[in-house]
């Protein structure tokens, strides 16, 4: 069955340069249909300056960045803002989480349903119905992505009031509300206690599996990966050095030198 | 030819004294990325402190040059203790705020220096005495440049090697040049941060102040409101060669001092201002990394 | 204990120094006298001191605010509590608003023209507060605006005879006009840049104004602006004084109505969300520049209209009306009052606006209290005298009924 699944994400020979500082170098990675990728390595190997190539945050310096979406023509990415990226059906979250502090939690999910909305400036004004039912039904989404990712509860509270772990599932269901069919995942275990990340690694599965969405992830996590991805990508000094399901990438010698060798060391 | 040769020497000595200002401005900016809106008002009371000694001195019958050093250390001394001052009180208890807060505090601190002048001083014009006398070998030049231009621009210069010597050869200039660079790795290799970023604000307001005891023997008179437009001008200078680099503000600085005396001189004062700020807009626009300035991705 | 008194001790004399030779001394080098303070010496030796205290105070205070959030307790204020409250709001300004109507009948017509002022400065602040309060976006210009709306009904008036109601909306258009203009070349600035680039404006705006006589008569101003007819009645001057407050006060309550309502919207979420944090706001699907011209733009709009009722109640108007220290005391209400707070912004500009009239003998350190103001309320209560409330939305579903669905 592997070999008939759609291909979503297509990157080629992804190269980003800092001044003179390569951090991506000539990286190529590919996402199906249905897939929980990941992308793994050590501390500054480039995988955010990967995600930020790919999310249009950064513009790359060489390669190409292909989105295949269902149904409808190749769009390359290189060189679109994020917004447009956004609104392509590619969704992120960060790394040093970035949420709307002073917005209730809520309204952080409440802003992800921007571009799949409408009303303006002057409907604003004037509230029509329109403009009430559009309002109405984007509470009803954002609740019940809140809900999924367990955080029903605290709808109304300020996001910066929310623990740490929660905040980095609120980040999950903000990215989810601008209906993505990928999503990209920048270390959403990190700073979290295990039952926290158990819990975590069940979410994505169930993202994964009843959302339709397929998933890059990034983690440090070697169980979490291990447990839910394939393939396993992993990169060191902004190079692949490897890619394969989590078997191959536990045997690969290479890999087990630059990182998970690093791991078992301290 | 002599009245460009005049514009130019106008130009130059205008632009040597914007440069004066924008280093403070740029050092500041280079390493806690704040636009410090009160250092035109340091400027100020660096003129103001120098006309009051100056003041004293010529009342009691002393005149010359040695007053206008004195004067001008004196100034030096009370600008860097406002700047220690402001920066300790103003800006260090909103380090990791978010970025509009300090900055909405230094527009603060620069509407109350300049009302705290206003009001313990005056709201007129002070003329500033005449220090400077003329130069006996200045006399052939005279008609291009006179000795007041001269004074400037030899303060300046001298002014500006010190400091890229104290930057470039001193263990402090060092550390300083590291802070700018990255603040935490710098705190994790042992530079004491909090103490550099006092003595930037401290090296930044003695040259602002430099600037005005020498603008104001110049012009001759001090109010409470020169700081205003000075600063601006010179953060515009700042802007304009590339904000954090110091090369970047001397050469902005003199590009701008220029740029106002051909277009006095040649086309309009009235809209002088005008086209300051016009340049402004425009370099932020086009190339708001400016002249010399590196143009650095913000990590994400 | 003894060791906050040997510190204050110290700030004192370090006070005293810095403080010497501006407070101690003041030379007259025209007549050549030299005036010796030295009792102001003491004052600041003593204000210093008993500051210092304050201030050790203060950071105290805040930090044990910080820990107790941070451990999630509830740290809002009795009045902040009240607020949330919407049966005492809507009971709260019913009762302002009777207050307000009736306002006139019992003052004189020089309160009443002060009260006008302070009006203005609410929908001045209220039309700030989209860009600086809840966009985020630095204006330090915003006074080009509310000049762009009373140069527009100065020279309407003035050249075609066009009347006040006819031009008020044209006001805000103009503003708005202006603001797109402008904002559109600057979007791409960070928010620093921002804030010089448009004191820059303001400042252009003022010279132009000064130095382009054909078209706005220069420094000596426009003078002889109608006032507000009404179906053409001849009215006396305090007559005239009450139409324009009621107009004024009608005016507030469309800016509050609309603010509100903008404030609460698909609009006004990406605003405070640019606010937040500009890359995640672009990163989930917002466009930047629409919306922060639309924040810059609609913040003008409210400038440019009571631009209009200024020109139209002073009568006169000159480009010195529109210096950067207007722009200033426009901020400062927004600071003060709480940057994103409706209600907060109003009460600013009541205290900033109506305290120096009525404290004459303060009057004179208005703008050295604002400029500390500033400062502090940056340092000790960076959300403001009320900070911003925000929606609450009930959801009826319930979690069974999503799982069932
Ligand atoms: N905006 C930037 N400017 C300069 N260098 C950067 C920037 N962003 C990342 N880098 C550098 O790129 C390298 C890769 O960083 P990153 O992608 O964050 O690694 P990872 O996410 O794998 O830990 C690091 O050396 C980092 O310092
Ligand atoms: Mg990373």
């Amino acid at each position: 069955m592997a070999d008939k699944k759609h291909k979503l994400l297509e990157v080629k020979g992804l190269t980003m340069d800092f001044g003179g500082l390569r951090a991506v170098d000539s990286v190529s990675l590919e996402v199906h249909e249905g897939e929980i990728a990941a992308l793994i390595g050590p501390n500054g190997a480039g995988k955010t300056t990967f995600f930020n190539c790919v999310t249009g945050i950064y513009n790359p310096t060489k390669g190409d960045i292909l989105l295949h979406p269902k149904g409808l023509e190749t769009r390359r990415l290189n060189g679109l803002k994020p917004n447009k990226v956004t609104e392509m059906g590619l969704a992120r979250t960060f790394q040093n989480i970035r949420l709307f502090q002073d917005m209730t939690v809520l309204e952080n999910v409440m802003i992800g349903r921007h571009c799949r909305t409408k009303s303006g400036i002057f409907r604003s004004i004037i509230r029509d119905k329109g403009v009430r039912e559009e309002e109405q039904q984007i509470v009803e989404t954002c609740y019940q992505l809140l809900e999924k990712v367990g955080l029903g509860d605290s709808a109304n509270e300020f996001a910066k009031n929310l623990p740490y772990g929660a905040q980095r599932r609120l980040e999950i269901a903000r990215a989810m509300a601008t209906d993505p069919f990928l999503l990209l995942l920048d270390e959403p275990a990190a700073g979290m206690n295990p039952q926290e990340t158990a819990d975590l690694d069940h979410l994505i599965c169930r993202i994964s599996e009843e959302e339709k969405i397929a998933i890059l992830l990034i983690e440090h996590d070697m169980k979490l990966v291990m447990n839910i991805s394939n393939p396993i990508y992993v990169m060191e000094y902004g190079k692949k050095i490897a890619e394969g399901s989590p078997q191959e990438i536990k045997d690969n010698p290479k890999v087990i030198e630059a990182y998970l060798g690093e791991e078992t060391e301290d | 030819m002599e009245y460009f040769l005049e514009l130019f020497f106008g130009g130059l000595t205008r632009g040597s004294i914007y440069a004066l200002i924008a280093l403070g401005y740029t050092m500041v900016y280079g390493i806690i990325q704040l636009i410090n809106f009160a250092h035109g008002e340091i400027y100020m009371i660096g003129a103001f402190v120098a006309l009051i000694v100056a003041g004293i001195c010529t009342i009691y019958g002393m005149t010359g040059i040695s007053v206008l050093i004195l004067a001008g250390v004196i100034a030096v001394i009370y600008a860097c203790a406002y700047g220690f001052t402001l920066e300790k009180i103003a800006y260090r208890p909103l380090r990791g705020a978010p970025r509009l807060s300090p900055l909405i505090s230094a527009i603060g601190m620069s509407i109350f220096l300049q009302n705290y002048v206003l009001l313990v001083q005056t709201p007129d014009f002070l003329p500033f005495p005449s220090l400077i006398p003329d130069f006996a070998f200045m006399e052939p030049v005279a008609y291009i440049i006179g000795s007041p231009e001269l004074v400037i621009l030899v303060t300046t210069f001298v002014t500006m090697i010190l400091l890229t010597l104290l930057i470039k050869k001193t263990r402090v200039g060092k550390a300083m040049r590291a802070t700018q660079q990255d603040m935490n790795m710098a705190r994790l290799v042992g530079v004491n941060v909090d103490r550099i970023i006092s003595l930037t604000f401290i090296i930044g307001s003695a040259l602002a102040a430099i600037g005005g005891v020498l603008v104001a023997s110049y012009i001759g008179q001090v109010n409470f409101y020169i700081g205003f437009l000075a600063g601006v001008k010179a953060f515009t200078a700042a802007v304009l060669g590339g904000i954090g680099s110091i090369a970047g503000a001397v050469l902005g600085g003199l590009v701008l001092g220029w740029a106002e005396s051909f277009a006095a001189g040649y086309i309009s004062s009235d809209y002088e201002d005008v086209f300051t700020f016009g340049l402004l807009v425009l370099i932020l626009i086009l190339r708001p990394s400016g002249i010399l300035g590196k143009t650095r991705k913000q990590k994400v | 204990m003894l060791r906050d008194f040997k510190q204050s001790l110290l700030i004192s004399a370090w006070f005293v120094f810095l403080t010497f030779p501006l407070m101690a001394v003041r030379v007259n080098t025209t007549d050549q006298v030299v005036t010796w303070r030295l009792m102001n010496m003491v004052w600041v030796a003593i204000g210093s001191f008993v500051l210092s205290y304050a201030w050790r105070f203060m950071l105290e205070r805040k930090k044990v605010r910080k820990k107790t959030a941070e451990e999630g307790a509830d740290t809002r204020s009795k009045l902040q509590i009240k607020l949330e409250d919407m049966s005492f709001r809507y009971k709260a300004m019913g009762g302002l608003l009777i207050v307000a109507l009736v306002y006139p009948l019992v003052v004189n017509t020089y309160q009443t023209n002060i009260m006008i002022s302070a009006l203005i400065y609410v929908v001045l602040g209220l039309g700030l507060n989209i860009t600086v309060g809840l966009a985020g976006l630095l204006d330090l210009g915003f006074v080009a605006f509310f000049g762009v709306g009373a140069y527009t009904f100065a020279l309407l008036n003035h050249h075609f005879d066009l009347g006040f109601w006819m031009t008020l909306p044209l006001g805000g258009v103009f503003g708005c006009l202006l603001g797109v203009i402008l904002g559109f070349p600057i979007l791409r600035l960070r928010g620093d840049y921002l804030a010089i680039v448009t004191l820059g404006f303001g400042m252009i705006f003022k010279v132009v104004m000064e130095n382009w006589d054909s078209l706005s008569f220069g420094p000596s101003g426009i003078a002889n602006i109608d006032k507000p007819g009404l179906f053409g009645m001849d009215m006396n001057l305090a007559q005239s004084t009450t139409y324009i407050y009621y107009i004024m006060i009608a005016l507030v309550v469309f800016t509050i109505l609309i603010t509100n309502r903008l404030k609460n919207s698909r609009i006004g979420r990406a605003w405070i969300a640019l606010r937040e944090d500009e890359i995640a706001c672009v990163a989930m699907g917002i466009d930047m520049a629409r919306t922060k011209l639309s924040a810059y733009a609609l913040g003008a709009f409210w400038a440019g209209m009571v631009g209009v009722l200024f020109a139209s109640k002073t009568t006169f108007i000159n480009p010195a009306s529109f210096t950067f220290m207007e722009s200033a005391i426009i901020l400062s209400i927004v600071v003060l009052g709480g940057m994103g707070s409706i209600l907060g912004v109003i009460l600013g500009a009541f205290i900033l606006i109506l305290m120096p009239e009525y404290l004459r003998d303060l009057s004179e350190y208005r703008m050295l209290a604002f400029g500390a103001a500033m400062a502090l309320m940056m340092i000790f209560r960076p959300q403001g005298l009320v900070s911003g409330l925000r929606q609450k939305y009930e959801y009826k579903g319930t979690k069974d009924q999503v799982n069932n669905g």
